[in-house]
Parts: structure tokens; C-alpha cells; sequence
């Protein structure tokens, strides 16, 4: 179960701006989903450690070798909003 | 040389004819370019032309040089369009290649262009595309299944003659089945994830999707090994080559009869048990196995992968590239964006993966599914003892309705029941066609898939016995073939 | 009978690795550059990129663990730490949160919690109103900062005030400068400096609510800034009123404390493994590397000044500015017996002083040899020379790098080593200056002073003080 409070919580979280129609929907669908995943519940894990990587592998590291960089107008061709050589962005200073 | 016998020859056969001289390279491109512009099943987001299609292209790569490949609109690609059938990333264009892709141009193969999919890789049915769904070659008012819906369509559908996707919890497997083809998905490590815009970090992985067995190892062997630029790539020691096996004498296959229950269409349970007998008259011998916490993956996985996906996807945020709706302030810029350029599925999954990862719900969501996951790949251990392979149908179903299953998330997600757990455990698995069948509420018969699983980095031998279980079935796709293009 | 309190403080510090490329990609460190032309696919975080870590950052972060005498992880991992910021591309920053590198670490008296490794966040420039931002102000973003290696250091609250924040702050920015791994230069940011400032009763064990200051650039600032807040928050107790958790910058210009606007909720950074990366098994060789390569640490170092007799403020000095302390070395090295001490207050009085004062010139510049002020202390140890004549010498070597014997005998400055000469001239004085020759006589011995005064100016600072005052004293009787 998850209300909409929590909906409008993780959706703040996720920086995204839910249309009300939107909020009422997906209190529904998470809370239906979350009813199916909370069965984990009945899985013993005592002990158990967790899994984050099925790769047989550690220490990959890579040489301190500088490689060439971007030009700039490469960097900055896809940006919404370039501005003298940097990415525009509103400043957080208008943040309401 | 006919367009008939080019449109039905595999990649392997299409080298072959270049290497010999009945075609010229040039030919062939210009067939399957000209298919590719036909193209009715919404397959392609972007075609290439002639040149783009060679561009950083070996034209001296190889055996496979010449044979043209289609490529899931999930690996970038420099200079081209590349979306993940995103609207956020409507019009980007990365200005590198992926190490998938890099290897395949080295080994000299053309780009046709770039497939449908769905958004970012989350859906079983491609219908979650900003682009509109790719349709199913064999019944157009039908899915091709997803997310690597679209390349599954093309192969299929005679608009490739094979094609990369990628595969998180069946996104290639499944679609594959659907479309009545051959679809690998690799050991995780396998193959580099170096430029393919990442779904699930832990579990998403590059494979083929191609007429058949011998085209899957071939383009394995191409795609595979270790990349300076992705720290969990492993490759596959001494590659892979094409299969020979026509027998399966004391190989045994596993059967998670508990797993394969609820759900199960009629004509795909048939057709499965089919194949056992198929393996059986091989040599091959037929154990039951117990995966017991096989039946929580679904579960698990709906915890993991949106997790990862959560953060994966926190990156557009209308800053350096792609969408950017609102300049109004900080805060809008983001949610207004965000909001706007994601579909639903998307955000559904985005919103499940944090709040399993918030403050309070770590230990009881993410935590636990990591601890379920490690059960999981224990049981792959314990079976991997007794057997050499697992064995089940692809999917539940056969290829479902547009629309049919978008009315409740959970039901579209149990589409991937079994591709789902041997994702978790990161093992490689197949689907190969295992004959035709009607769907419950009837109808025309359609391709129906049957997975082998093996364990990790076990691929040659995965290939061996799908190749000689491939050879005994002999299933006819030419129906599919038919349907792509006008 | 009102309260004492007593400061708890905890720091974090974030010291930028002077590596040759950034955590995890190739693209090249640097400061001062054109924005964004050290940039990558990886640090602009562009759609399917992957991060690799840069070994060197790993080996450095080994020897900050190792100097900081913490356990060194056999296993280390890293995390993902999500927000969204312009400055943080990929919105989420890769640290280590639930296996740093090191813990439990020392350094002087105050405990290390942990060290981790973590990547820099780029660049924020606000600038003024832009055309498409309606009425508002714009930040531009520039990503050649974000990405470079850092390592965190989270001490205990084992500090207690501004001033202790400061030298224990200077020991550690001399340590790590010492290692070669950071330029440590907190103007340029290559050292932040976070702190953790809450009171409580003396004597109460419990930790009181805390405030976070940040990012304050000078341990100068540090130590006002922390103090100020001490001070806010015993006024805000003693008033009965409570204080708040918050954010908090201090203004150095002012003096005073803003807290730092934040619309923000309360921050839920959503940690999670991240699974770009694979664990970092250090091998024997790599520990032993970063053990075994330590050069002697300030602190070590000051304590071996002090067992030769060196002052504790100069060995301070000396310990926390490596390139004076080798100076120092080198002078003790060239000179013939010196005495540490007299060596040490040389360099850290007199020339530091001179090289001040002439164009604030640094040690590096410097126009003095360690064996030519060898010498040249030799000259007044042996007192061939008076202190204040040697004092003459060094300004002229500062500005013209001259050998101290041909300023010596240039300026004709030797010791008046003939005390019948000297004799007739301390003499002399008495018979000039009676008024204060009869204050002695009357028994005020201050009033010597202006007479060896008079015998320094009449010989040009040649008398050897001691033998002034001895020869006074005798001709007045006392
Ligand atoms: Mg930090
Ligand atoms: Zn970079």
C-alpha cells in the first residue's frame, strides 16, 4: 500500500511534477504492484547476504592517463540552453 | 541470385554468397536498405541511407563483413539519433559509439538503422514507445513482444537479417519467442554495456537476435569480450564459435515444473513438452529440478531493476542534452521535464525504484530483494549440480493483443515469469522457436519460444544444444518473413 | 549560577587528489581553464557511459588512510548517493558509503571516523538575468571540476574550539601536503573544510543539536566562523530558545552567520551499491605501497625537532611547511656545530622576517643558500660578528644573495674584538649621556639601557652586547 501523500513524496524525490490524474493512477498501480512484492516478505533471508553483482571481478581500475577531452562544441552541440562555452540553467536562486 | 533467397538466407548463408562472389557487398546493402524502407511494422525509428549505413564501417572486417545488422535505438551511435524511444531524448545524437557497435562495424558490418523499443527498455510488449508500438510481423494486430520489440520485428519480419537488443529481464528472449525467432541473451559480462543506455544496470546485457542458432553464435563471438571502458566486462575466454551438435547423449535438462503452472497458455505448454520429447529422441535426459524462490523473482525483480532505474534515469534532467520543457526555475525545469518527457511506464518504474530506496523502506524493499536475489542464484548453483541446462518455456503466452495487458502493470510484467529469474542469477539463456500455437481465445497459430539456461559463461555449450534442438525442430519462419515489409 | 558549555566539533574535509585525470574517466585535471574544455562523455554523464576508476587516485587515498594511521579496508566498494544539483550530472554522486577505503584513523588527538573516495561536483557560475529565464537569474555549469578524485575525511567531534579546529587543521593540511597527493591550497578548493559545531553543559555526555558550516576557505576563517557560532548558540541557550539544525555560511567581511536558504526537504540521498562498479580488493602490494612510502609526517617530525632542543613554536613551524623544514635541515647540515635551536630560530624569525619584508618574496626565491646562513650564523655563534650586525648581513644577502664574510668585511662590520677600544668609547658615552650615567649611579639600572644604546650607535652595532654591559657596569660602579 502507498497513499498519495507518499505518491506526492517519492514524486518531489524523483523531481517529477505529476498532473493530479497522474497522482491518483499511480497510487493505484504502485499500491496494487507493492501488494505483489511485499510476498517478499515470506522468503527467508536470515543471513543471507545480499546480491548487487553477479560479475566474478574486482580491482578493475584503469592507468592515470590523461585521454583527449571533448571540444567544447561537441560538448555543448546537444544542450539545451548553451551559453558562453557553459550549460545555461535557471538559477537555483529562483527556485520557488 | 533472387530477392527471395537473399531475404530468407541467415546472416551466415548472406557472408557466404559475399565471400564467394554471387553478391557483391554493395548488393546486399542496397536489398536490405530497400526492404528497410518498406518498412510497416514501425520497426525502424531511424533508417540509415547508403552512407550513414557505412559509416566507420571495416569493409576489410572479416568473415561477416558486408551483412548488414539492425540496431536497438538503445546503443548510441555517433552523429545519429539515438532515443531509447524516448520523447526526452527526442532528437539527441550521442557523439560516440557503443563498444557493441563499434564491434560489429569492425567486423564489417553495415547499420540499416536504428529499432523500435520500449522506453528505455521497460515493457514486454513495446507498446510503452514514445514512437508507437513496433507490430508482430506474423499478425500485425498483434506485439512483437519487448523491449527489443522492434529488432525482433525486423529479423522477423525480413527487414534485417539480424539485429542487436538488449536484455534486462527478457527483452530479448521474449520478443524473440513472440516473433518466432532466435534470441541470446549472454552471461552478464559478457559482452561490454559501454555506450547502451542503461535500464538496470546489474542486469542489462547486449545479445543477438537472428534467424537462427549459428547466426547467434557468430554474432556473439563478434560482440563479446573484455572493454577498457565498462569495469564489469569479462568476455568470454576463446570466444565463441559456430555449433555443430546434432546429438544431446548425456546432457541432462532441468525442469522447474513448479514454476511452469498458473498462467501457461495451452498451446505453449504443448508445445514445450514437445521439445522434451524432441530432447529426449536426442539422447538428452529429462530431470525435474526444484528453483525454489524462482517464484518471488518477478517480485524481486520489480524491487531491483526500478531501483537502479530510478538513478539511472535521474540523469535527464534537461541540463545537457536532451528534453528541456520549463525555464521557469530550477525546480521546474526538472519536474516539468521530467514529467513531460517520460511515459507512463517509465515513470511508474522510476517512482516504485525510490521509493524502495527511500529513507524507511531501504531494508524492507531493495535490501530484501538483494537477499531474495542471492537465494535465486543459489538455486541456478544447486541445479547446476544435478544438470546442465534449464529448461522452460520463453514466455507464458504467445504473442498477446496491442492493448491487451496495458490496463495492469503486473500482468504485462508476468510475461517475463521465466526469463526474469535467470536474469537475476546473470546467467546465459536462448530462446529458440519451438513450433506454432494458438493462442487461448483462438485464433491464427503463432511462433512459440522455448528457453535453455545455462550456467554462467557456459555459452559454446548453450549454443551446441540449442543448434542440434534447432536442427530437430526445423521450424519454418517464412510466414513472419512475409509480413514486414509492403 | 549559569551553565558552562563546552564546543563539540566534527569536521569533514574534502581534499581534491592532485592526480593526472579525474576519478573516472581520462579527461585531464585542471584549474583556471576556459569552461568546459576538460570534458568527457563519462563526466557530462551522457546516456549508456560507464565509469572506471583511476588507480592513482586509489593508491593516493591508500596513503592518506595509512598516514592518518587508519585501519586500511581489505575490501572497499562503492555507492551511489542521489540529488539533483546542475553541478552533479548523472544526479547521483559515486562515493563510498558503506565500505570507505579507511576507518577509525588518529591524527594528534582527534579520532578519524572514516575516509572515503568520492568524485567532485563541477562548477556553478550564477550570473545575471538572462533573456529566456523571465525576470530571474541564471547559473551557467562548467563540468571540468566535476569528476576530479577527492577523499573525505570524517573525523570524530573531538574538537572543542575554533582555535584547536585551526592548528589541528594546519597538522592535517601539512600532512597531507606532505604525502604529495593534494596541493592542499584551500583558496583553489583543493581543501574544504566542513564543520559540525553543537554545545552542550560541560560535563554532559550527550551531543547537543548541531549546525553544519560549510565550505569555509582559510583555517583563519574557520576558527572566527566556528567561534561565532559557539558564541550564537551559548546566547541562544542561556536565552532558553533552541537551536536548530541548519546549514550555516559565515561571512569573514562581516563576521556574521547566514543560514543557508534550503527549500529543499530534508534530504533523502536514496544510497544504493553502485553496480557500474566492482569492488577494490587492494593487493599486499598496494598496502605496502602506501605504508611503506610514507616520508616522516609533521607530527613525527616536530617531535624529533623538539628532542634536539628546537623550540615547540618553531618545530611547529618548521614541521607543518616541508619546504621549510628541509631549509632548516640543510642549513643545520652545512653549518659547522650549530646549534638546532639557534638554527632553527634563524630561519623561522629572522629570514622568514626578512624574505616578508623584502616583496613577500617565498623560501624558493630566495636569494640565501642554507650554507651562506650557515655561515653566517656561524659568524655570530663564534662572535665574529654581533646579532644585530648579522641581522644587517642577512637583509643584504636577502636582496643581493652577497656571501655574509664579504658583507662583513665590505661594511667593515666585524666585532670590536680589542676591549681596550671598546673600553675608550663606553668611556666616551658615559662622558656624553651624564644624565642617565647618574640615574645608574642612583642605582636605576634601567636607565643602562640608553647607554648601551649609545655604544652600539657609536660602533655601528660591532660591540659585542655582553662585554657592553659588563664594561658599563664596571666604570658605574655597580
Ligand atoms: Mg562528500
Ligand atoms: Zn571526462
Amino acid at each position: 500500500m502507498i497513499d498519495r501523500e507518499q505518491v506526492l513524496h517519492v514524486a518531489r524525490l524523483s523531481r517529477l511534477r505529476l498532473t493530479e490524474e497522474e497522482v491518483d493512477t499511480l497510487t493505484g498501480e504502485l499500491s496494487s504492484v507493492l501488494d505483489h512484492v511485499d510476498k517478499l516478505a515470506e522468503v527467508d533471508i536470515e543471513g543471507v547476504e545480499p546480491t548487487s553483482h553477479v560479475v566474478p571481478l574486482e580491482n578493475v581500475l584503469r592507468d592515470d592517463v590523461p585521454v583527449p577531452s571533448l571540444d567544447r562544441d561537441v560538448a555543448l552541440s546537444q544542450a539545451p540552453d548553451p551559453h558562453d562555452g557553459a550549460f545555461r540553467v535557471p538559477s537555483p536562486q529562483a527556485e520557488a | 541470385m533472387s530477392d527471395i533467397e537473399l531475404l530468407a538466407a541467415s546472416g551466415a548463408e548472406t557472408a557466404a554468397m559475399i565471400s564467394s562472389g554471387e553478391i557483391s557487398a554493395e548488393e546486399v546493402l542496397e536489398f536490405w536498405l530497400g526492404r528497410v524502407s518498406g518498412d510497416q511494422l514501425n520497426g525502424y525509428l531511424w533508417k540509415a541511407d547508403n552512407e550513414a549505413a557505412l559509416a566507420g564501417v571495416n569493409v576489410d572486417g572479416g568473415a561477416l563483413t558486408g551483412v548488414p545488422l539492425a540496431i536497438k535505438d538503445i546503443f548510441c551511435t555517433e552523429g545519429v539519433p539515438t532515443t531509447a524511444a524516448s520523447k526526452i531524448l527526442a532528437g539527441y545524437r550521442p557523439p560516440f559509439t557503443a563498444t557493441s557497435v563499434r564491434n560489429t562495424a569492425a567486423a564489417g558490418m553495415p547499420m540499416l538503422g536504428k529499432t523500435n523499443m520500449d522506453e528505455f527498455a521497460m515493457g514486454s510488449s513495446n507498446e510503452n514507445s514514445a514512437f508507437g508500438p513496433s507490430l508482430n510481423p506474423w499478425d500485425t494486430g498483434r506485439v512483437p513482444g519487448g523491449s527489443s520489440g522492434g529488432s525482433a520485428a525486423v529479423v522477423a519480419g525480413g527487414l534485417a537479417p539480424w539485429a542487436l537488443g538488449t536484455d534486462t529481464g527478457g527483452s530479448i528472449r521474449q520478443p524473440a519467442g513472440f516473433c518466432g525467432i532466435v534470441g541470446l541473451k549472454p552471461t552478464y559480462g559478457s559482452i561490454s554495456r559501454y555506450g547502451m543506455i542503461a535500464f538496470a544496470s546489474s542486469l542489462d546485457q547486449c545479445g543477438p537476435l537472428t534467424r537462427n542458432v549459428t547466426d547467434a553464435a557468430l554474432l556473439l563471438d563478434v560482440l563479446q569480450g573484455r572493454d577498457p571502458c565498462d569495469s564489469t566486462s569479462v568476455g568470454i575466454e576463446g570466444g565463441v564459435s559456430a555449433p555443430s551438435a546434432d546429438r544431446l547423449d548425456g546432457l541432462r535438462f532441468g525442469v522447474p515444473r513448479a514454476l511452469i503452472g498458473e498462467g501457461i497458455e495451452a498451446g505453449v505448454l504443448a508445445r514445450f513438452e514437445d521439445t522434451l520429447i524432441r530432447i529426449a529422441d536426442l539422447g538428452g535426459e529429462i530431470v525435474d529440478i526444484e528453483l525454489p524462490h524462482a517464484g518471488h523473482a518477478i517480485s524481486a525483480y520489480y524491487v531491483l531493476a526500478p531501483a537502479e532505474a530510478s538513478t539511472n534515469l535521474s540523469r535527464y534532467d534537461g541540463v545537457r542534452y536532451g528534453l528541456r520543457s520549463s525555464d521557469e526555475d530550477l525546480l521546474s525545469m526538472y519536474e516539468v521535464t521530467r514529467d513531460d518527457g517520460f511515459g507512463p511506464e517509465v515513470k511508474r518504474r522510476i517512482m516504485l525504484g525510490t521509493y524502495a530506496l527511500s529513507s524507511g523502506y531501504y531494508d524492507a524493499y531493495y535490501g530484501r530483494a538483494q537477499r531474495v536475489r542471492t537465494r535465486i542464484v543459489e538455486d541456478f548453483n544447486t541445479a547446476f549440480s544435478e544438470v546442465d541446462f534449464v529448461v522452460t518455456p520463453t514466455s507464458p503466452t504467445v504473442a498477446f493483443k496491442l492493448g491487451e495487458k496495458t490496463a495492469d502493470p503486473w500482468t504485462m510484467y508476468l510475461s517475463d515469469v521465466f526469463t526474469v529469474p535467470i536474469s537475476l542469477a546473470g546467467i546465459p539463456a536462448i530462446s529458440i522457436p519451438a513450433g506454432l500455437a494458438e493462442p487461448d481465445g483462438g485464433g491464427p497459430e503463432l511462433p512459440v519460444g522455448f528457453q535453455i539456461a545455462a550456467p554462467a559463461f557456459a555459452e559454446q555449450g548453450l549454443l551446441e544444444a540449442a543448434y542440434a534442438l534447432e536442427t530437430a525442430i526445423r521450424f519454418d519462419g517464412s510466414a513472419g518473413l512475409a509480413g514486414g515489409a509492403a | 549560577m549559569s551553565t558552562e558549555y563546552e564546543a563539540v566539533i566534527g569536521l569533514e574535509i574534502h581534499v581534491q587528489l592532485s592526480t593526472r585525470t579525474k576519478m573516472f574517466c581520462g579527461c585531464e585535471l585542471s584549474f583556471g581553464d576556459d569552461p568546459n574544455v576538460h570534458t568527457c562523455p563519462v563526466c557530462l554523464a551522457l546516456p549508456g557511459v560507464l565509469p572506471v576508476p583511476n588507480r592513482t587516485a586509489f593508491e593516493y587515498a591508500l596513503k592518506i588512510g595509512a598516514a592518518l594511521d587508519c585501519e586500511l579496508a581489505t575490501v572497499s566498494t562503492f555507492d551511489r548517493k542521489n540529488y539533483f544539483y546542475p553541478d552533479n550530472p548523472k544526479a547521483y554522486q559515486i562515493t563510498q558509503a558503506a565500505r570507505p577505503f579507511a576507518v577509525n584513523g588518529k591524527l594528534g588527538d582527534v579520532r578519524i571516523h572514516h575516509a572515503h573516495l568520492e568524485e567532485d561536483a563541477a562548477k556553478t557560475i550564477h550570473t545575471g538575468g538572462s533573456g529566456r529565464i523571465k525576470g530571474s537569474d541564471a547559473s551557467l555549469v562548467d563540468f571540468n571540476r566535476g569528476g576530479t578524485p577527492l577523499v573525505e575525511i570524517v573525523t570524530e567531534p573531538d574538537l572543542h574550539s575554533g582555535a584547536q579546529v585551526r592548528e589541528w587543521g594546519q597538522l592535517l593540511r601539512a600532512t597531507i601536503k606532505q604525502l604529495g597527493v593534494s596541493d592542499v591550497n584551500m583558496e583553489e578548493g583543493s581543501l574544504r573544510c566542513d564543520a559540525n559545531v553543537s554545545i552542550r553543559p560541560v560535563g554532559s555526555t550527550e551531543l547537543g543539536v548541531k549546525t553544519e558550516m560549510k565550505n569555509m576557505n582559510s583555517f583563519r576563517f574557520i576558527e572566527r566562523g566556528i567561534d561565532a557560532e559557539v558564541a550564537r548558540q551559548k546566547a541562544l541557550l542561556e536565552a532558553g530558545e533552541p537551536v536548530v539544525q541548519e546549514t550555516l555560511h559565515f561571512d569573514p567581511a562581516t563576521g556574521e552567520l547566514h543560514s543557508l536558504r534550503s527549500k529543499e526537504e530534508a534530504h533523502d540521498y536514496r544510497y544504493l551499491p553502485e553496480p557500474d562498479l566492482v569492488p577494490v580488493v587492494p593487493t599486499q602490494e598496494m598496502f605496502d605501497e602506501a605504508r611503506n612510502s610514507l616520508p616522516e609526517l609533521p607530527a613525527d617530525r616536530a617531535r624529533r625537532y623538539e628532542d634536539l632542543g628546537v623550540s615547540e613554536q618553531a618545530a611547529l613551524l618548521l614541521s607543518f611547511e616541508t619546504e621549510w623544514a628541509g631549509y632548516f635541515e640543510e642549513v643545520l647540515d652545512a653549518g659547522d656545530s650549530l646549534e638546532p635551536r639557534v638554527v632553527a630560530n634563524w630561519v623561522t624569525g629572522e629570514l622568514s622576517a626578512e624574505l616578508r619584508r623584502q616583496e613577500d618574496r617565498p623560501l624558493a626565491d630566495s636569494n640565501v643558500p642554507p650554507a651562506s646562513l650557515a655561515a653566517l650564523i656561524g659568524l655570530v655563534a663564534r662572535k665574529k660578528i654581533s646579532h644585530g650586525a648579522g641581522k644587517t648581513v642577512l637583509e643584504e644577502m636577502v636582496s643581493t644573495g652577497a656571501d655574509p664574510e664579504t658583507v662583513v668585511a665590505d661594511k667593515g662590520l666585524e666585532q670590536i674584538s680589542d676591549s681596550g677600544e671598546l673600553e675608550k668609547i663606553v668611556l666616551q658615552v658615559i662622558e656624553e649621556n651624564p644624565k642617565p650615567a647618574e640615574q645608574v649611579r642612583a642605582g636605576n639600572e634601567k636607565a643602562i639601557g640608553a647607554l648601551v644604546g649609545g655604544v652600539m650607535k657609536a660602533t655601528q652595532g660591532r660591540a659585542d652586547g655582553g662585554e657592553v654591559n659588563r664594561l658599563l657596569r664596571q666604570h658605574l660602579g655597580l
